[in-house]
């Protein structure tokens, strides 16, 4: 762990804030493993993240220090053609380093080059436009959650176009592949068969070695063929997740002549919060229900080695502050 | 079962799945969805300016050439330094579209790591294998009941990682040692 000066303004609407829990994803291992182009030593990763507001640009409306804030993984700044649009993924002001890609906290300089939550604390750009008051009756560890994973799996499960009664496959049996499950049943699915089987997992020694160790491919694309593999002709398959720019050895022949229908993209969390917040107050979604590890902010190696090599059970680790 | 028109019968019908399942179906109408349909202009998004202010750059802030100009927010973290900063910056004239941007920002990535590894033996705080890759968390974490027994894909190549991984510092190391005895027996 390094020590960092405090992040400042360098935006008017920017805010500072402290942060009180953030959490692993599984697309961390991506940065983690090397596997993301342009992820500089010294950057802090963590794109899941809630906290206290301790600072407020010039131009800043919404929010005043003290305030509890739930952040979405994305930047975006409310105003260009795709936030405009409700695209906030896609945003074209925030990422100077990638056009195909909106901004994420912590996710490489291919995201745009902002360090992220796996802090005490970070720059929040465009305060007005991301970040959430968390609502009183909601718990700490549950907006964590919605910051990515849930709104990630429930979005991905959107993306599946489900009609009532369809068969659901979900590869991946982390977080976001168990939201994806939950959040099928509550968009009229019929049956749910979940795989644990996500895009780290190397299907054979060879795609292991020459995609995550070597770097020689832009990852396994194993668990993406299973999914075009096993849909039915005419179906659907959504891809959620976290993938470098270039990809290789997809049956995309396979996809062209069953006639399928592929959909993807980074979520646009805060579109989701508000039906989200409905769920989770109604008892349908229980985000913490999933959280295995809580893990001091002076041992995230030893966190990031346990999420790395799935020990002792993890399935989600959340970062809480250092004792000190 | 025969190719025949009809979707097959599911084990469970949906009043049995509403029964249950809390909340089954209750995003059932298609249309009724957060993210449907997929472009709409009709959601305030908090952005009070039509075109954000600019945020001042300070120091070269490298940018996609698909970019007309440096967006109004960037982000600053950790900018290019070294022969990884000028290999990077060197990716940064090739388009997104090319190969070549990704590839060397890629090994931009591996020289970058061994810089810091490099850096680290000239500083007061060297690298430390043990500590700071966190494999201590082997025993911590219950390292061998996590894998044994256990029904885990990843465990078909896990044998080969620490070759992998400590292979390229056990290279290094061992050519460190050659040249350093081939200078001593030149001196002899």
């Amino acid at each position: 762990m390094e020590e960092k000066d405090i992040p400042k303004v360098e935006h008017p609407n920017d805010a500072i804030a402290r942060v009180s829990l953030a959490a692993t994803c599984g697309s961390d291992l991506h940065l983690y493993h090397g596997m993301m182009p342009d992820t500089r030593v010294g950057m802090t990763f963590g794109h899941e993240f809630v906290g206290t507001v301790h600072e407020v640009g010039s131009s800043g409306q919404n929010l005043k220090p003290g305030d509890r804030v739930m952040v979405p993984f994305n930047i975006f700044c409310g105003s260009c053609y795709f936030c405009a649009r409700g695209l906030y993924s896609n945003c074209h002001n925030v990422n100077a380093n990638a056009t195909a890609v909106g901004g994420i906290y912590g996710y490489s300089h291919t995201c745009g080059g902002y360090d992220g939550g796996q802090s005490e604390y970070v720059r929040v750009p465009f305060a007005d436009v991301g970040p959430s008051l968390i609502p009183e009756w909601m718990d700490e560890e549950d907006a964590v959650l919605l910051t990515d994973a849930v709104a990630t799996g429930y979005f991905g499960a959107q993306l599946g176009d489900i009609s009532e009664g369809d068969t659901v496959v979900v590869f991946g049996a982390g977080p976001v592949g168990l939201f994806a499950a939950k959040s099928s049943w509550l968009m009229g699915a019929g049956r749910v068969v979940i795989d644990a089987v996500g895009a780290e997992a190397d299907g054979n020694l060879t795609q292991h070695v020459t995609s995550s160790q070597l770097k020689l491919q832009g990852g396994s694309p194993v668990a993406l063929n299973w999914a075009i593999d096993s849909v039915r002709k005419g179906g659907t398959v959504s891809v959620m997740g976290a993938y470098g720019p270039m990809f290789s050895a997809v049956k995309f022949g396979d996809a062209v002549n069953k006639g399928l229908t592929l959909r993807m993209n980074q979520c646009p969390v805060k579109r989701q919060w508000p039906r989200l917040f409905e769920h989770v107050r109604n008892g349908y979604l229980k985000p913490s229900d999933i959280v295995t590890h809580r893990i001091p902010l002076e041992h995230i190696a030893e966190g990031y080695h346990m999420f790395s090599a799935k020990l002792d059970g993890i399935i989600k680790p959340l970062i809480v502050p250092s004792a000190s | 079962m025969p190719y025949t028109a009809d979707k097959p019968q599911p084990k469970e019908t949906s009043e049995q799945l509403r029964a249950r399942i809390p909340g089954w179906g209750v995003d059932l109408d298609p249309k009724d969805r957060p993210s449907v349909p997929r472009e709409r202009r009709d959601r305030p998004t908090g952005a009070h300016w039509e075109f954000p202010e600019r945020q001042e750059e300070k120091v070269p802030r490298e940018r996609s050439i698909e970019h007309k100009f440096l967006t109004p927010v960037f982000g600053t973290s950790t900018p290019p330094a070294g022969v990884s900063g000028t290999l990077r910056r060197f990716a940064y004239r090739y388009s997104e579209g090319r190969a070549a941007h990704w590839l060397i920002l890629l090994a931009a990535d591996r020289v970058n790591a061994w810089e810091a590894h490099l850096g680290s033996f000239v500083s007061l705080h060297p690298d430390n294998p043990i500590t700071e890759t966190g494999v201590l968390s082997e025993f911590s974490g219950h390292g061998v009941r996590s894998r044994f027994g256990k029904k885990r894909a990843d465990l078909a190549h896990q044998w080969i990682d620490p070759a992998l991984v400590a292979g390229p510092w056990i290279l290094a190391g061992a050519a460190v040692v050659a040249i350093a005895r081939n200078l001593r027996r030149h001196k002899a």
